[in-house]
């Protein structure tokens, strides 16, 4: 019954945008760094992608159904690395994120953004009406706010925050009542000042920073300030690549990595930007076609989870860089350096590749 | 699989693309928000970025000093400034620049050149276009500030070498860092630093180099500091103490002066190198600042290889010294009794050949002590044939020839030791017994440095303990090399060896009255069967002058090696420096304070007046060890302090 995939199956053009935006990256790190102690580090991302591409093609090779049908304990497994990353992990810029994996620390937030893709495609998969009820509406929440909470704990906001989107946008396609949207829109603004009330020192700051950023320019309003100042400078056509001073000089905070929008920004000009935002938005949009043409739900909520996930990235990330939202330390993806969120998304684009090849099986 | 997925392929195709619009709209308005930054506000954005620049200005840490085993600076640094180019303008730059290199006394084209050669490194970051700033430069660029806003400063601290190339080959030079060095340094060194390069320089580098700091200073858009932000001080360099003797290093550079080799005094009980001259030399201050290539290339390619060190990479025959090896390989191998006998007519036949006695026609009737002595040849043809070359191989590797000995300076070559091993191994070709009769006299392939031979000769006169040769003061040298040798045949090589100085023999004529000196002399023939191709395009082939010498005769506390090239007879050029050398040894034992350290002959037992007062009151015999920072190279005559970059050039200053 089943016909085997080919090559030919695989989506040949999510692959050459994906490179494209790597490349990108790999030119923007090199520029960022070539000049500081950091010297080098595109080699190091270059191995990330590697790994990266290794890893998605052996995901995509394991049947989604499969994948779905271990999703509860998959969802275990998770939260228990989450408690383990807490009780045991280790500490960097004072949070406790990172395991020890083949001697590399890894991040675990990151798989955790792949359990609960997976383990929501398979709660949204079970509901099977195309109206959402209230109480599954209710369980979707609490399978969310468990792992967001854990991560919470860490800290770590910027993560946290990524999970919710999935949530919602798969609620949005289960067929959430507009009712119940309304309401959960006015609760959640209703949270906002009890949320408020949760948030560290530093991420208050950064809030209010964020809404008068030249109350204090050397202070907190110095990130986002130095950022602006960078995306401005850089005109058109940009100051060309490793000539950018905001970024050569270490004015753009961490350039080689959450803001390294920036620092294209400074270096290539709105031509860059332009460019790289087209990118993106020819990635997302190649997502949801892959969702529309997926052969079940299973599998359309699986790609819409991992396009919710990356398109808060982006669109968070770029926000922050032209302050138009706080700081909130989100990468870019495909495009940030590091480790950890490099493998996600190569390991969540293997899924997507995993629903393609499987859309004219059975 | 479960039946679980059946029957939803009901995809909610209108929500999907409700998602789609949201993803177009929402990056669109970014664009908008970029648009807005970077187009409309362009401008003032320019502006905040310029007023932003920070430069980071190297504070340049300074390499540590090196002094003498008393703590006589040899070596150090002074302040000295560099011209640095702001080259945030370019079109600023274009303009300027023929007023620039005008002012500076520089070319043009070189400058321009420079600029070009630093465009990929990011523009705000200076470079230096004159790496020694004259008086005259620094009131040009002072008296233009406002007109000319794009030269700076930068102080740093150039190295100074004694002039004259006093002890060039050891202390080596220093050097921009070369780009094979950055890459194997693992991020310690950077782009412009300045590492050691060669002798001690370079085998310290790391005591030596400090840790450069910075300043962080916000400047303009013209280059204008208008504020400092944070400083980070430089870690200077550690100066490092040496074993030489800076009194007997000026004696040995003096009476080397104008000749071409190697003089090597070492304490043999330590491996405390005493004092190391190499010539011809150069000067080190010439690399101090930036050598022009015409400058290297004229120092590469001079055919007296002045670059070279002869007191580790001279590899020359050693001539009669190998003698000693001879006979501490027929002792204590055994195969030849003490009391082997030889008459000597001036000549003698191996192989269908005849070998002539180098030094004199006929020596008569010779035993061993008189073969020493005398230096005859013939006799040692005889030993070497009764040895045989594997033998005499093994003996003089194992007393020290032929291998490191490991002083601390990059760059000691091994020497060759030939045997038939080697020559099957290197020319496929049998050992003929012929080359052994030539080897037994110190000619043939065999080769040495000074180093070794000083160290070599001095492991021998304390009954084989060879000590690590060193130049650093607190270096833990690597454990002795023990080969012990028979008390009998110390006492017998020794015995001959005072003879050679003491009793007639042949370097009688540098006999120091009241001090055990022993010795050996060596004349080797530059024309080897190896050498006659090489040798055959110079001119003037005489021969190469070696003595080794040691004093006191049993334990001696220095043994002196000295080769001086085309020096002809080792009694003649040779002698006398080692001689000198001993006796500046003594002097200064005896309490002559170090500038009346001369190489005159003094009548035995004079003591200096002054000096016995001093040393009967216990203080110091010899100059006090000067503050750092000062030079001190008071004996040299030569010993010029200030660069001779720094010449005033005629100053082009306009209104």
């Amino acid at each position: 019954m089943r016909r085997g995939t080919s090559a030919a199956d695989y989506d040949w053009w999510l692959f050459a945008i994906t490179f494209a935006i790597c490349g990108v990256g790999l030119l923007e790190i090199w520029s960022a760094t070539h000049s500081s102690h950091l010297a080098g580090m595109q080699w190091k991302q270059l191995g990330w992608i590697a790994l990266g591409v290794l890893g998605m093609v052996l995901l995509s090779r394991l049947d989604y159904h499969a994948v779905l049908d271990k999703a509860p304990a998959l969802y275990l497994l998770g939260l228990i690395a989450l408690v383990t990353v807490l009780a045991v992990g280790h500490s960097r810029f004072g949070a406790k994120r990172w395991l020890p994996v083949l001697g590399q620390f890894l991040q675990v937030s990151e798989l955790a953004k792949l359990i609960i893709i997976v383990a929501l495609a398979r709660f949204y998969t079970d509901v099977r009406t195309s109206e959402l009820s209230l109480l599954d509406l209710c369980k979707a929440g609490v399978l969310t706010a468990v792992p967001v909470g854990l991560i919470l704990l860490q800290p770590d906001l910027g993560t946290a925050l990524v999970l919710v989107p999935v949530a919602l946008v798969g609620a949005y396609l289960a067929g959430i009542h507009w009712k119940h949207a309304a309401v959960l829109v006015l609760a959640g603004a209703m949270m906002l000042p009890v949320g408020w009330h949760f948030l560290k020192p530093y991420q208050k700051e950064r809030v209010t920073t964020f809404l008068r950023p030249e109350d204090d320019p050397k202070g907190s309003g110095y990130q986002i300030l130095q950022s602006k100042i960078a995306v401005g400078s850089g005109g058109f056509w940009g100051k060309g690549l490793g000539h950018g001073s905001q970024n050569q000089l270490g004015f753009v905070p961490v350039r080689y990595s959450d803001f390294i929008m920036a620092a294209l920004a400074e270096e290539t000009g709105f031509a860059g930007v332009f460019l790289a935002l087209v990118l993106y938005a020819a990635l997302l949009l190649r997502l949801i076609q892959n969702a529309q043409r997926a052969k079940d739900r299973a599998g359309m909520f699986l790609v819409m989870g991992v396009a919710a996930i990356l398109g808060f990235h982006v669109v968070v990330n770029v926000a922050m860089v032209i302050g138009f939202m706080p700081v909130t330390g989100i990468p870019l993806p495909l495009m940030s350096y590091g480790g950890s969120a490099t493998l996600f998304v190569f390991l969540a684009l293997g899924l997507v590749m995993n629903v393609r090849l499987r859309r004219f099986v059975n | 699989m479960s039946n679980l997925f059946q029957n939803d392929s009901r995809l909610p195709q209108m929500r999907l693309a409700v998602i789609s619009y949201l993803i177009v709209g929402l990056i669109g308005l970014l664009l908008l928000g970029f648009w807005k930054l970077q187009i409309v506000h362009s401008d003032q954005y320019a502006q905040l970025a310029e007023r932003n620049r920070i430069r980071t200005i190297p504070i340049i840490a300074p390499r540590g000093s090196m002094v003498d085993r008393d703590g006589r600076v040899i070596v150090d640094n002074y302040p000295s400034f560099s011209v640095l180019l702001l080259r945030d303008d370019a079109e600023q730059l274009a303009r300027l620049l023929p007023q620039i290199a005008d002012g500076l006394g520089l070319a043009v084209d070189d400058v321009q050149q420079q600029i070009e050669a630093a465009k990929f490194l990011p523009h705000f970051q200076p470079i230096v276009i004159k790496p020694e700033a004259s008086p005259a430069d620094i009131a040009f660029i002072e008296s233009h500030r406002a007109d000319i806003p794009v030269l700076e400063m930068l102080m740093v601290h150039r190295r100074r070498y004694p002039r004259g190339g006093f002890m060039a080959h050891a202390s080596g030079y220093v050097g921009e860092v070369s780009t094979d060095q950055i890459q194997a340094s693992n991020g310690r060194y950077r782009p412009g630093d300045i590492v050691g390069k060669t002798g001690l320089e370079n085998q310290y580098n790391e005591q030596l180099m400090g840790t450069d700091g910075m300043r962080r200073v916000i400047v303009n858009s013209v280059g204008r500091e208008v504020g400092r932000l944070d400083q980070t001080d430089a870690i200077p360099g550690k100066p490092i103490k040496l074993t030489i003797d800076y009194d007997l290093q000026l004696i040995a550079e003096q009476r080397l002066a104008g000749k071409k080799g190697a003089v090597v005094a070492l304490d043999p009980r330590t491996g405390e190198v005493l004092a190391m001259a190499s010539q011809p030399s150069y000067d080190p201050n010439d690399f101090a600042v930036r050598i022009s290539k015409d400058e290297w290339r004229q120092l590469n390619e001079d055919p007296e290889h002045p670059l070279l060190d002869r007191a580790i990479q001279a590899q020359l025959a050693p001539g009669s010294i190998f003698k000693i090896f001879m006979t501490a390989a027929m002792l204590e191998s055994k195969a030849i009794p003490a009391t082997f006998k030889v008459f000597c007519p001036g000549y003698a036949e191996f192989y269908g050949r005849i070998f002539h006695d180098a030094e004199k026609p006929a020596h008569g009737e010779m035993d061993l002590h008189n073969a020493i002595v005398h230096s005859c040849d013939v006799y040692f043809y005889n030993v070497g044939k009764l040895l045989g070359i594997d033998r005499i191989s093994y003996y003089a590797t194992r007393l020290g020839l032929g291998r490191k000995t490991g002083i601390d300076l990059p760059g000691e070559d091994i020497g060759l030791v030939p045997s038939e091993a080697w020559k099957e191994r290197v020319f496929h070709q049998k050992w003929y017994p012929g080359e052994t009769i030539s080897v037994s006299i110190g000619q043939g392939a065999t080769v040495v440095t000074p180093m070794q031979i000083a160290y070599t000769i001095g492991g021998i006169a304390l009954g084989g303990a060879f000590h690590q040769p060193h130049l650093l003061k607190d270096l833990t040298p690597s454990p002795e090399i023990d080969f012990p040798i028979s008390e009998s045949t110390t006492e017998t090589l020794t015995q001959a060896m005072y003879g050679v100085v003491n009793e007639g023999g042949t370097a009688g004529a540098s006999k120091l009255p009241g001090i055990e000196l022993c010795g050996k002399t060596g004349t080797a023939q530059v024309i080897s069967l190896q050498g006659r191709q090489r040798a055959g395009k110079q001119a003037g082939l005489k021969n190469n002058a070696w003595f080794v010498g040691f004093a006191p005769r049993r334990n001696p506390e220095i043994v002196v090696a000295v080769l001086v090239q085309g020096g002809g007879y080792g009694a003649e050029s040779a002698a006398p420096i080692v001689r000198d050398v001993v006796k500046a040894y003594y002097d200064k034992k005896q309490g002559v304070p170090p500038d009346e350290l001369t190489t005159q002959a003094r009548p035995p037992g004079s003591v200096v007046p002054g000096a016995a007062a001093r040393a009967a009151g216990g203080g110091a015999l010899i100059a006090k060890p000067q503050p750092a920072g000062k030079s001190v190279v008071k004996p040299l005559p030569t010993a010029a302090i200030i660069p001779a970059t720094s010449e005033a050039r005629k100053p082009n200053l306009q209104p």
